[in-house]
């Protein structure tokens, strides 16, 4: 039953902060260039801009969700599986994501990108 | 990619590596939390090393969010990634911490993983940016 409700934390963990990169990537371009942007109406307008992009609020919700997932997990689970298990799948979730909803160009290189960092980070925690 | 960019994927990575390891002191010196004792976390704030810990995650947030607004997120992510490799070697040469070869293994993994992405366009070609639409526009008008 703990592994169970530890792998639900993992697979919940990896769902919401995918959820939320993609919905604050797809707010941030639809912000633009911020150092553009602070350059030629200050900053006031930046944080105007941000604020008034409704995705960038539902990102900050899936991220919460992410780190009260991540409290769960580590009261279940041991955190030398939890936290690389989850950001390991997170960078190839993201890389999924990212082509499906943003329509990012995620070729050969970005993909085997992903993979080495999710091994990577998995490794690191040995 | 200009320097200023460089120099805001540089802060992704370093403000997310020094936020963790000064909020993972600061919790080390408030001990394990229970579920019976969830508001000595709300507490924790008044740590000065919990306290320096959220300044720098503040900062990480503001250059993640600034890098995703003129990059992909298949560029950024793991460029935020080399902040692991920069735990393990503070840990190794700033605090004499030994390193598994396993890990050696996953710093070149990383590294190489952040290699072939920022070899490549930083931003989808086919994109355009909100900015460089209003641009347009003015130079139109």
């Amino acid at each position: 039953m703990k592994e169970a409700y530890t792998w639900a934390a993992i697979g919940l963990i990896v769902i919401a902060s995918t959820t939320g990169d993609i919905l604050l990537s797809h707010a941030m371009k639809k912000v633009g260039d911020v150092g553009e942007l602070w350059k030629r109406h200050g900053l006031l307008k930046v944080i105007a801009r941000v604020l008034a992009t409704p995705t960038f609020f539902l990102g900050l919700v899936a991220m919460g969700i992410a780190f009260y997932s991540l409290l769960f997990g580590l009261s279940w689970g041991d955190l030398s599986l939890v936290v690389p298990a989850s950001a390991s799948l997170t960078f190839v979730a993201n890389a999924f994501a990212a082509r499906l909803f943003l329509h990012e160009r995620v070729g050969r290189r970005r993909m085997l990108a992903a993979l080495l960092v999710a091994g990577g980070v998995a490794l690191m925690a040995i | 990619m200009t320097f200023r960019k460089y120099l805001v994927l540089a802060g992704v990575a370093v403000f997310s590596a020094a936020g963790d390891s000064l909020l993972a002191r600061g919790m080390k010196d408030l001990g394990g939390v229970s579920l019976h004792n969830l508001s000595s976390l709300i507490l924790a704030i008044l740590d000065p090393w919990v306290a320096c810990g959220i300044l720098l995650l503040l900062a990480f947030f503001a250059s993640y969010m600034s890098a995703l607004s003129w990059a992909d997120l298949t560029y950024v992510l793991p460029a935020s990634s080399l902040g692991y490799v920069l735990v393990a070697l503070a840990g190794r040469f700033g605090f004499h911490e030994a390193i598994s070869p396993a890990r050696w293994m996953g710093i070149a993994l990383i590294t190489a993983g952040v290699g072939f992405v920022a070899a490549g366009p930083s931003l989808t070609p086919s994109r355009k940016l909100a900015t460089d639409v209003i641009s347009q526009q003015e130079a139109q008008s």
